[in-house]
């Protein structure tokens, strides 16, 4: 059977105009009036990443649409070979050990790992019979995400590590129960209800709410245990994330916290960053200072400028109506990518590019949060955007694989929902 | 089971999470415009740009101040010195790691306007060295200010000097030109014609990154202002007639002051000791400031124009002329004088001279009982219904000739002297119970008068001009600007008529040809001057001399007082009669008595043993 194969051309134009700004932002943001051209420097090497992925995207689309499905563990195999190997030969940067250096580039497999698993969750849920009733089933989903997790944070790379959340969105799509979405919330509520009013609080709290239930309630023996149970639950927990904050925290990771809760006030140190960034953007009004002229960015106040924070370019240079309009690019392409994996009739795609627009949800979620403050400072880079090879190669490299996969599904049979 | 339908759940989360972004940005980026003020305030600088001052130069255009820069080591704000080799930061700018912490510590209290002081006053050694390395040390930079320097040291007294502001100078300023940290005129011709030396600072504003460095102008400099130069300011001193003063001053306590009097203009003002202009810069200042306090000969005090002194004898042809004009006596009278005036059981004494006194004589020989007589006689006067009205019409007079007031000039410090109501002599005697003879002193000019150099020159100038004069000023011309100040224009006239003055005139030439100066007369240039040995109950006589020559055309005017030296002719006459050859014949040879003369001046120390430090080598630069 032979389909003529067309990729999504929403997608692919949404992906180029993410990239394209991507690649004016970094230059932006290096460029020192006249020093650099576009294409030197980092914008330069940026476009020679984004270059080498959409050849490799490109060879991809020319591949037997069949040939992920087949190599789907060989692949995650692979890079997590990578992610022990660096753990023995990696260099160390700004204190975590990410990075195998293979002459003047840098590979940081972390980014690569997010792809790679992908591929194994697809292949796994798309096992025929597979089930999260099964207890086998969701021992091996939990081994194949906790596995690259795990040598993530081994590499002293928490906030990649903490990406891997993203697949919960893809095992609620296909069946998990909404009970562990319901119960990963309460556990955040909690924790923030306690680290904001303290535990002794959030228990007295607790139990003046289950009196007014049972108030309200009386009659109804049925629900009188458990609801004792969940207070007790909800307040031993509360207690021993206080305990865990007050005596195994250390300093740094307990102000981090606090300040992205707004406990306090804190502009020089671990604030320091978000304050600038907030700043940055803040300066910029309804359409910005204009390109290649926002005085924040070119100040170099804001640390990790080309990486984590280059939304503050965007948002000083271009103002609401690029920083608003990029953000609109990223809904539009996450949105086609989840309609994308929806069309898809085999299990297999489906997930696989279900993954990506997910992945891409939550690096657009923690990485804008973060820069305007909203969101704890953790260090994912900001899709297409954000400078570094690792990260334009992989996502690239993703989102043509996701696109291949999209555009022969013609070629396939339906199977099951 | 089929979940397509959970995806429509997420498909709502995203677009609220990208709504709630769209709307945070919303309220950061365009309804709360703290952000953008934020911005401005840590990015956006201003640089001042200091003008050049002006000018300093002497009435024959020689220059005697001028620029110099000064460099202050600054920090930019927020401070944040990173990967910086400290070490050999100290180096550099040669101080210890510890002073190095605590100037980091005072920099961080005492930021202003996006930087703080470092080092102030940095050398120009250091400068040098560090300036080509300062890129190494993100966050420091210079600021360039000027500072003064000084061709000559020499009149300190009248320059003045430059001083950072102070916050009450900050807070009671009308048009808001000075921030802090701006050097403004503290004293002297620094002060009084800071409005015109000081020129108008300009304005550079550019973008800075974390580390205080430039990185772009604002606006492409749309609101940048070019700095306007001050204007060069021309003194009516005579630098070297002040240096030749000066010389002869050397190692005495007193003051010179010699004008134009046709101008009112200054041509030298002296007071000695002084003190090297250069020391009082912005960049010495600290250094000398305080020995300059602590000195007891006061070198930092202005004696030419704040210390009174009671004139004596050359108050004479003052109290002359006030006899003269108000009719108490007439050119032709005679006063007998035994060597004594007698009041009662009181005996003032007088010198040796002939019996039979005519009033030149009475000015050439300085007799105190002619002006006794005079001073009676217009106390007592039919014209006059008491001592007190006699008394009020004697001190209009003097009013008329400036004294008893400010003058106004333009130097520093000015004193109005001793002049007493008559109520101070009813709370003294009680009212209406005292007459001439309880006053009888001022009529020779000791007791309750006091008069500065200036007042002094001043009454020589108008004694030259035969009833007039100009305020005394040191400005001669102001760069771009017409005229001087009007105050400097307006003639003012006493109350003695001008042919009053011819014997007076007369009698003071005596004090030159055969009077009591006629050993140290000038031959070639008719000088009329009066010697005066001021009583001083603290110690040795004042020495006091007035004159002005030549007295068929008179050009300078002149007044001369060394503390405790002894008698006016020995001290103050000779310093007046050279200075006066000096200015108006400075091409003579000076023939070898005249020499002899001037070298016993330079080389006398009249300076009281009693303020002489023991520590103290040297006190006066010259
Ligand atoms: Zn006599």
């Amino acid at each position: 059977m032979h389909t003529k194969s067309h990729i999504d051309i929403i997608a692919t134009f949404l992906f180029l105009c993410i990239a394209t700004l991507g690649i004016s932002s970094v230059y932006s943001a290096t460029s020192e009036f006249g020093v650099f051209s576009l294409f030197e420097g980092r914008s330069g090497k940026q476009m020679m990443f984004l270059g080498i992925a959409i050849f490799i995207g490109l060879v991809f689309l020319l591949l037997n649409s069949n040939f992920f499905e087949l190599f789907s563990w060989p692949i995650y195999g692979a890079i997590m070979l990578l992610l022990v190997a660096v753990l023995f030969v990696g260099s160390d940067i700004n204190g975590a050990r990410s990075w195998i250096k293979i002459g003047s580039f840098s590979l940081q497999p972390a980014e690569f790992a997010k792809y790679g698993t992908a591929f194994a969750v697809s292949s796994l849920l798309s096992t025929i019979g597979f089930s999260f009733y099964k207890k086998a089933d969701v021992l091996k989903l939990i081994v194949v995400i906790l596995l690259p997790m795990a040598l993530i944070v081994l590499q002293g790379d928490t906030g990649s590590a903490l990406v891997f959340a993203s697949f919960i969105l893809v095992f609620y799509r296909e069946g998990l129960s909404p009970l562990l979405l319901v119960l990963g919330i309460s556990i955040i509520a909690i924790f923030v209800l306690t680290l904001v009013y303290g535990s002794l609080i959030f228990s007295v709290a607790m139990i003046v709410l289950l009196g007014v239930v049972f108030a309200f309630t009386y009659t109804n023996k049925k629900i009188l245990l458990p609801s004792i149970l969940i207070v007790v639950l909800t307040i031993l927990l509360s207690l021993s994330v206080q305990f865990l904050f007050d005596n195994v925290l250390q300093d740094h990771q307990k102000k981090r916290i606090q300040v992205t809760l707004n406990l306090i006030e804190d502009n020089q140190g671990a604030g320091y960053n978000v304050n600038q960034s907030k700043i940055a953007i803040g300066s910029g009004g309804w359409s910005g200072k204009g390109f290649l002229n926002g005085s924040h960015t070119k100040g170099d106040f804001i640390p990790e400028q080309t990486t984590d924070f280059i939304f503050c370019t965007i948002g000083e240079e271009g103002g609401w109506l690029l920083s608003s309009g990029t953000i609109l690019l990223f809904v539009l392409l996450i949105l086609r990518l989840y309609h994308m994996a929806n069309r898809a009739k085999k299990k297999y795609k489906r997930v696989f590019i279900f993954s990506l627009a997910s992945i891409l949800f939550f690096h657009l979620t923690i990485n804008v949060g973060m820069t305007i403050g909203i969101m704890p400072v953790i260090g994912i880079p900001l899709p297409f955007i954000s400078y570094g090879g690792s990260s334009v190669l992989s996502f690239t490299v993703f989102m043509f694989t996701a696109l291949k996969m999209d555009a022969s599904r013609d070629e396939d049979l339906t199977s099951e929902f | 089971m089929n979940f397509r339908f959970r995806s429509y759940y997420i498909y709502v989360a995203v677009v609220f999470i990208g709504l709630i972004y769209v709307l945070r940005l919303l309220e950061i980026q365009v309804l709360d415009d703290k952000y953008s003020l934020i911005a401005e305030k840590i990015s956006l600088r201003k640089q001042t740009i200091y003008p050049q001052r002006g000018l300093i130069l002497d009435r024959n255009k020689k220059l005697m101040v001028y620029n110099e820069p000064v460099y202050d080591l600054m920090l930019s704000v927020p401070i944040k010195l990173q990967d910086i080799d400290t070490t050999e930061f100290c180096r550099l700018v040669n101080i210890e790691r510890s002073e190095f912490d605590k100037r980091l510590e005072k920099a961080k209290r005492t930021a202003y306007h996006g930087k703080a002081i470092f080092i102030k006053n940095v050398s120009n050694v250091i400068f040098a060295r560090l300036q080509e390395r300062l890129y190494e040390y993100k966050g420091f930079f210079f600021e360039i200010r000027q500072d003064r320097n000084y061709k000559y040291n020499s009149s300190s007294h009248v320059l003045g000097y430059l001083g950072e502001i102070t916050r009450s100078d900050l807070e009671s300023q009308q048009e808001s030109y000075y921030e802090q940290g701006d050097f403004m005129g503290k004293n002297g011709i620094e002060k009084f014609y800071e409005e015109y030396l000081r020129g108008v600072k300009g304005e550079s504003y550019f973008y800075v990154d974390k580390f205080g460095v430039n990185k772009g102008i604002y606006k492409e400099g749309k609101l940048d202002i070019n700095p306007k130069d001050g204007r060069n300011l021309y003194l009516s001193l005579d630098i070297d007639l002040q240096q030749y003063g000066e010389g002869l001053l050397d190692n005495k306590m007193g003051s010179v002051v010699a004008l134009d009097p046709k101008t009112g203009e200054i041509l030298a003002l002296i007071s000695s000791p002084f003190f090297d202009p250069a020391n009082f810069n912005i960049q010495n200042r600290s250094k000398h400031y305080a020995d300059a306090l602590m000195d007891p000969t006061k070198p930092m005090f202005n004696r030419a124009v704040s210390a009174p002194y009671p004139p004596g004898s050359t108050f004479k042809p003052i109290m002359a002329l006030i006899g003269l004009q108000d009719g108490a006596i007439y050119p032709e009278t005679h006063f007998g004088c035994p060597g004594y005036y007698r009041l009662g059981r009181r005996i003032i004494k007088c010198h040796g001279h002939t019996f039979n006194t005519s009033l030149e004589r009475s000015i050439a020989s300085s007799c105190n009982t002619y002006y006794c007589n005079t001073f009676k006689a217009m106390m007592q006067s039919d014209k006059y219904a008491n001592t007190e009205a006699a008394y009020n019409s004697w001190r209009n007079y003097l009013e008329s000739f400036g004294l008893g007031q400010e003058l106004g000039v333009d130097v520093s410090g000015e004193f109005k002297g001793w002049l007493k109501d008559a109520s101070f002599y009813d709370r003294m005697h009680g009212k209406g119970s005292w007459n001439y003879s309880r006053i009888i002193s001022l009529s020779f000019g000791q007791g309750e008068l006091g008069m500065t150099p200036i007042q002094m020159a001043n009454v020589a100038a108008i004694i030259a001009n035969r009833g007039h004069f100009y305020t005394p000023h040191v400005v001669h011309r102001i760069e771009g600007v017409n005229e001087i100040p009007e105050k400097y224009r307006v003639k003012h006239r006493t109350m003695i008529s001008p042919t009053t003055f011819d014997p007076v005139i007369r009698g003071m030439l005596l004090v030159n040809e055969s009077g009591t100066a006629a050993g140290v007369s000038i031959k070639g240039i008719n000088i009329a001057g009066k010697t005066g040995t001021v009583q001083n109950p603290h110690g040795k006589n004042h020495a006091a001399y007035m004159a002005f020559a030549p007295a068929e055309n008179p050009r300078i005017a002149i007044a001369v007082i060394v503390e405790e030296a002894g008698y006016g002719a020995t001290w103050a006459a000779p310093i007046a009669n050279l200075m006066i050859e000096h200015y108006l014949k400075p091409d003579s040879v000076l023939i070898s008595s005249r020499s002899y003369l001037e070298t016993r001046l330079r080389e006398a120390n009249l300076i009281p043993e009693k303020f002489i430090r023991k520590s103290d080598t040297t006190s006066n630069a010259h």
